[in-house]
This record gives C-alpha cells, structure tokens and sequence, in this order.
C-alpha cells in the first residue's frame, strides 16, 4: 500500500513502550501450545520441545505433569528432571498443586508445564494455575505449556454450544494473547477418533467445529502480534489476513440492507465489522433520528461504530478506512447523485482514491 | 485414513498446509506414513524432495521409494515424478511432495496436481505438501503482504477436494531458528532467505493466512455449500471481465468473495467487436480453470448489456475493475462504471481496487 509511512510516537509511547521492553527482559518467556481436543498431541509436542532445548544446552524441567502419561511421552520424562506437583485432598476432591517455591529454589532457565487450565484447592498460594505460572514467569522463569480451546474463557460460550458442556476450568484469553508464542497443534478429527475410545469425546461435527474455533482464536492472536510488530517498527497500513468490512451509514443510505449483508460478510469470513458515520453540523432533525436508529441497528448487529469528524466526507472516510486496514467498503448508491454535471460525486471520488480496498455499492431504499 | 470416500473406487487425498519451507510439513508426513506403514499399510513414496534435511531424509528409512523419471529438456536433465510407474506399482498410499509443483514441459500433465489426480483416479490414496501462498484466490494478498508474486499456483477447488488438510504450524521465530542453524537450506542460501521473504513480519502474514484457510476448509467440510438448499444459496455474483491486465485480480477477488458467501459465481465479457483478443481469451480461461462459468456477449453497449444479463439471470452483485479516467477533451463523461451503476441501482455493485504495496 502507499500509505507505508514511518510513524513517529508521541513520547508517552515511546516511555511505555520501554518500560514494557524492560519488563519484557526480565520476565521469563512464555510459549503456548494450542489445541483443541485431547490427545491431539499438545502434550507430545510440549514435552518434545523440552527435550530439544535440554539437547541444545538449556536447564529444563518439569513443572507438571497430567495423571495419565502414554508410553512415548513416558520416555522423554525419564530424561528431563521433574519437580514433583504436590498432592492435597479438600472436599472430597483431589488436586495436583505446583510446588512453585520448590521451583523457584531450582530455578531452572525452563519449566514445563502441562495442562494449564486447572484449579488450586482454597487455601492454596493461588486460585489457579495460569496465576502460579505467571509468578514463575515474573521471577524470570520461561514456561512451555498446553491448553485446549475449550479451557479458554472467552471461548467457553461457543464450546458449550458446540459440545453442551462447558469445562469446569479456565484461563483467561488475554493470557494467551500475551505470550510471546503460541503454536497450534493442528490434526483432523477422524484421527482423534481413531485414537480414543472414550465416550467422553463430541463427536466428529464438534471436533470440527471446535478446531475452527482453535485456529481462529490463534489467527486473531498472530493477526494482533503483526500488527504490534508493524508499529514497534514503523510500518503502517499494512493489513494482515483478516477481511476488515466498514459500511458507511448516512441518513438517507439503505442501512438496513447494508448492515445485514456487513454482518453475513464478516461472518463469513471470520473478519471484523465496522460502522462509520461522518459528523455533519446542523442536520435536519428528520435526519438525525434516521441516523440514530442506524446507528443503534449497527451495534444491535455487532459492528463497532465510528463517529468521523471532517470538513470533507470523502477523505474522512478514507482516512479512517487507510487507518483501520478496511479490505471492504460499503457505501449507498445514493452518495453517488451528481447534482451537478460538472462535478464529481462522492461516490467516484471514493472508487478513484480506493487503494486496497473494494468499493461496494448498494441500492437506494427507493430502488427497491 | 477414515470415512468413506464420497466417490467410491477412488483414493482419498489429504493435504499437509504450511506456510513456509522449513515448518516441517514433509517431516509430519513422513512420520505419518512410518506409522501406517507399521501397521501394515502398502506405502510408497512417489516422490519427496530431501533439500539434503537431514532429519527429514531419516524419517524415509524403510519406505519404498519409486524411481523418478528423467527428462532432458533445453539440454538439461530434469527429474520429475513418474505417475506410469506408480500407477504399475499401485500401492495403496503413495507419498507425493510437493503439490503446487509444476512439470519441466514435455511431461503428460503441466502439474503435479494433475498427476495426483490421476493416482486418486486409480484409487490411490495420496498424502501430499504445500503451502498457502500457492492458493490461486491468496495471490494478490500474498503479494500486498510480501511483495512476492507467486508463479506456482493451485486453484483453491484442487484443495477443497481434498478430503483431510492438516496445519502444520512453526511460530516464524523457531523457524528463523531453524534457518540460522542451517536446517532449512545451506548456510549462504539460509542468510539471504532471511533478509528477503523469511522476514517476521512476512511470515507471520502467511501463518496467519494459514490458519484462516485451514478454518475456511475445516468449515467448508462441516457445511459444504452443495448441500445448502438452493433457497439458502441467494448470492450470485457477476465478474465482468476485460483484457486489462488487473482483470486476473479481479477474477480471484470475484471468486474468492463468492466461495465464502457460497455463491454461484459468473464471468461476463462484452465484446464490443468480432474477434478475440488475446488476453481476454487468457482470462475467461483462467476464470474456467478456477470452476467459473464465462460468457461472451457481442454489443456495442457495454453497460447495457452487462445490466442486462446480470438481471436476467438473477445476479445480486457486479463486481467490476476500476474504469479508465475519462478523455481530457471530454473530463465529465461517465465511466462504464458510472454507466453500470446508474443501470443497475437494483444491484449491488462492487468495485475492485489494483492492490498496492
């Protein structure tokens, strides 16, 4: 895109931003493995990492370990030392807790932490344990963990709907979107169901659609990492994969229609929905209330609505879609009325100056 | 692998994604294939590329390898994939790298695709690798992301075919890793990969596309448009088609919005004279080769005709390319896009924008 231009921070940024690479020093690094089922091969693949690292010099041990270990899993831990969860009973219920202080005296340059998403008993040094994991990694303490996209918290209303059980631990999303890593541990259903003979597993429609679930969640986590990598180094306007739809609503524009089709466009293509207006001074009152109830009809349909403010409509709007990396634009067919021969309507100005970005146009209320 | 294949006799394909050399797709597949072949699968390795990766080159110890063919071609000799004697062979799975390859010219097939289709054919079942930046509809992102035009492609409906696809993921940071160590490619090659295409912030834009499509294939799977009811499928877009050179943007923009919306997807040309000219003959063949359906329609009035069999045949969105600005000698006459708009205020019409870096 043309708009690859350096963006100077304000010092404020620039003070936050150094902070955050110093905390970012001293804490230790965080790596995630991300999957979507059980016996995927999350666990495989942690503990295998482990081993590589040990190989190529790194201290490595293990801080977790799950109760039930299959043989190949099995032999890479007789390699590596563990310190041992510690074992306690409340209520009738068992628990495996991290030895958190026995770690930190051991204070390896790695620890290996399966099955992320688990719950200290009351009483314990934390509720839960991606909080023990984030002391380890404060003390400097690098983890590689596991955690299955059922155990993400924001995602547990969509997997209840998927699977009708909503798992009884969690761990925050932002969690995940801070580590310096994640890796999807990607494998279709069918060998899933291969592998298991428990009755415990949704059946091969969930397992799909929780693996969507899986790869989105880790797209919007890369997506998010770009674009955090483009800024730190002065890129801009670059977009990343994500389809980014912004339907611009007038008072006179048909925005039912538009809004709809945004929706079913984003949702389709896993994307983002926006809704922009740009501000005019002394609107008619009419107006103003067809503007509110679009306005109130965009939230209702889950877009995120802008308020523009500037002299000229069109470069408003482009400005702000250069801004928000916008893939698709949605704008009425009646922006485009020349009332006057010899000018250019906004409509064609905005089809000229589209760079990167489609121009759809849709039918006046009228038309139809 | 299971299930039953949807056309009985034929072999089932499945697809190792990536999104860079390096992430380690040959290796998973070639461990796959150890652990069918110990369970008493017939497994031959058709073809498979070493790039002298050590690792990787282990994982075929035991596997039956089928000699290639050698070509000569421009006084140079090629080695590519010998299909005839797979098809002799005719294990029941047979390994074949590389998907988005394309023949030297004097084989059988112009790619390596055809190839495979021809062994699922004979009722071979295939494992095979690529990555995502060789998906037709992914090439102008690819592009604007990277800067690199890809020249391999696939059309997206040879991978949408396939009857399993698998991520093979690698955070960008582990593979600059793995290039640094010279894992990937020789010490010299490694280096000036890295200053170029394997940046973090490329290869971070390609997983990420990665992983999209792979959702997109896991949804299109659960859901196949095919067995939507016809009412459900109310989209149908129009690609009116012309001999500049960003119709083929336009072309993969069209059908890439139609795939998602499951929409039928059309192409028009409207020729304004007799005879063909040769870079609309490459484009409403390149639209036929992604599975588009191409008209041409003789008139002098280009956007007549195009409001015209857009409404007769129940189109609800035009997508055209950005029309020429008007003659300096005549600055306020309407574009054949104006022209389309002011026709056809019942459609929506979509405008596509060249794609700039």
């Amino acid at each position: 895109m043309a708009s690859r231009v350096d963006r100077r921070p304000d010092p404020e940024e620039l003070l936050r931003r150094v902070q955050a690479d110093e905390r970012r020093e001293r804490r230790g690094r965080l790596k995630v493995f991300l999957g979507y089922a059980s016996r995927a091969g999350k666990s495989f693949r942690m503990f295998d990492e482990g081993r590589r690292r040990k190989e190529r010099g790194q201290d490595v041990v293990v801080g977790a370990v799950q109760s039930k270990v299959t043989p190949d899993i099995q032999e890479i831990l007789s390699k590596l030392d563990v310190v041992p969860t510690v074992a306690e009973r409340h209520a009738g219920r068992n628990y495996e807790v991290i030895d958190v202080t026995a770690v930190f005296r051991r204070h390896p340059q790695v620890c290996l932490i399966d099955g992320l998403a688990c719950d200290n008993p009351p009483g314990s040094r934390n509720p839960q344990r991606w909080q023990d994991v984030e002391e380890l990694l404060k003390r400097g303490i690098s983890i590689i963990t596991a955690v299955n996209v059922q155990h993400i918290r924001e995602q547990q209303d969509a997997v209840e709907r998927i699977t009708g059980k909503r798992p009884p631990y969690s761990v925050p999303e932002e969690f995940l979107r801070e580590a310096d890593e994640i890796e999807v541990v990607d494998a279709p259903p069918e060998a899933l169901l291969d592998r298991t003979s428990a009755g415990n597993m949704p059946d091969s429609r969930g397992l799909a659609e929780l693996r969507e679930l899986a790869l989105l969640l880790a797209a919007d986590v890369v997506e998010r990492q770009l674009q955090e990598y483009l800024e730190s180094h002065g890129i801009a306007g670059k977009g990343g994969a994500q389809e980014r739809i912004l339907v611009c609503l007038t008072p006179r524009s048909n925005a039912p229609d538009m809004l709809r089709s945004g929706q079913r466009n984003a949702q389709r293509f896993h994307g983002a929905l926006l809704a922009a207006y740009v501000e005019q001074p002394g609107l008619p009152s009419q107006d103003q209330e067809r503007l509110q109830s679009h306005l109130a009809l965009a939230r209702e349909l889950g877009a995120e609505v802008h308020s523009l403010k500037g002299a000229d409509f069109v470069e408003a709007i482009l400005d702000f879609a250069r801004a928000q990396r916008i893939t698709q634009l949605f704008a009425g067919h009646s922006m485009g009325d020349r009332r006057l021969r010899w000018s250019r309507s906004p409509i064609d100005r905005l089809i000229d100056a589209a760079e990167g970005f489609d121009v759809r146009l849709f039918p006046h209320l009228e038309a139809q | 692998m299971s299930g039953q294949p949807p056309h009985p006799g034929r072999g089932r394909l499945k697809v190792y994604l990536g999104y860079a050399a390096g992430v380690g797709k040959t290796y998973r597949m070639l461990e796959e294939a150890q652990a069918m072949r110990q369970k008493g699968v017939d497994i031959a390795i058709g073809y498979f590329e070493p790039h002298g990766r050590q690792e990787t080159i282990a994982k075929t110890e035991g596997l039956e390898t089928i000699p290639r063919r050698a070509l000569t071609y421009n006084g140079t000799q090629f080695e590519e994939m010998d299909t005839d004697a797979i098809l002799l062979r005719k294990p029941e799975v047979a390994i074949v790298d590389e998907f988005a390859h394309t023949n030297v010219p004097g084989c059988e097939r112009v790619k390596r695709w055809q190839d495979v289709h021809v062994l699922l054919g004979a009722g071979i079942d295939v494992l095979t690798t690529m990555n995502v930046q060789h998906l037709e509809s992914l090439n102008d992102q690819v592009w604007q992301a990277t800067g690199v035009r890809v020249r391999e492609t696939i059309p997206d409906w040879v991978v949408d075919e396939a009857d399993e696809i698998v991520f093979i993921d690698l955070t960008p940071g582990a593979l600059r890793n793995r290039l640094e160590r010279g894992v990937v490619y020789a010490q010299e090659k490694a280096q000036r990969a890295m200053e170029n295409f394997f940046t973090e912030a490329n290869l971070t834009a390609l997983r990420e596309m990665a992983m999209r499509h792979t959702a997109h294939e896991v949804e299109e799977k659960r859901e196949p448009a095919s067995v939507l009811p016809a009412s459900s499928r109310q989209e149908r877009i129009l690609i009116c088609l012309t001999g500049s050179p960003t119709s083929a943007a336009l072309i993969r923009r069209g059908k890439r919005v139609a795939d998602y919306l499951q929409a039928d997807c059309l192409a028009i040309h409207v020729a304004a004279g007799a005879g063909g000219i040769e870079a609309v003959e490459r484009h409403l063949s390149f639209a036929r080769n992604l599975r588009i359906e191409t008209h041409v329609i003789e008139s002098a009035d280009v956007p007549r005709t195009i409001a015209g069999f857009a409404r007769e045949r129940g189109v609800t969105q035009i997508y055209m390319g950005r029309s020429a600005p008007p003659p300096w000698w005549n600055r306020f006459a309407e574009t054949v896009v104006q022209q389309v708009v002011r026709q056809a205020r019942d459609m929506q019409i979509t405008i596509v924008a060249e794609r700039r870096r």
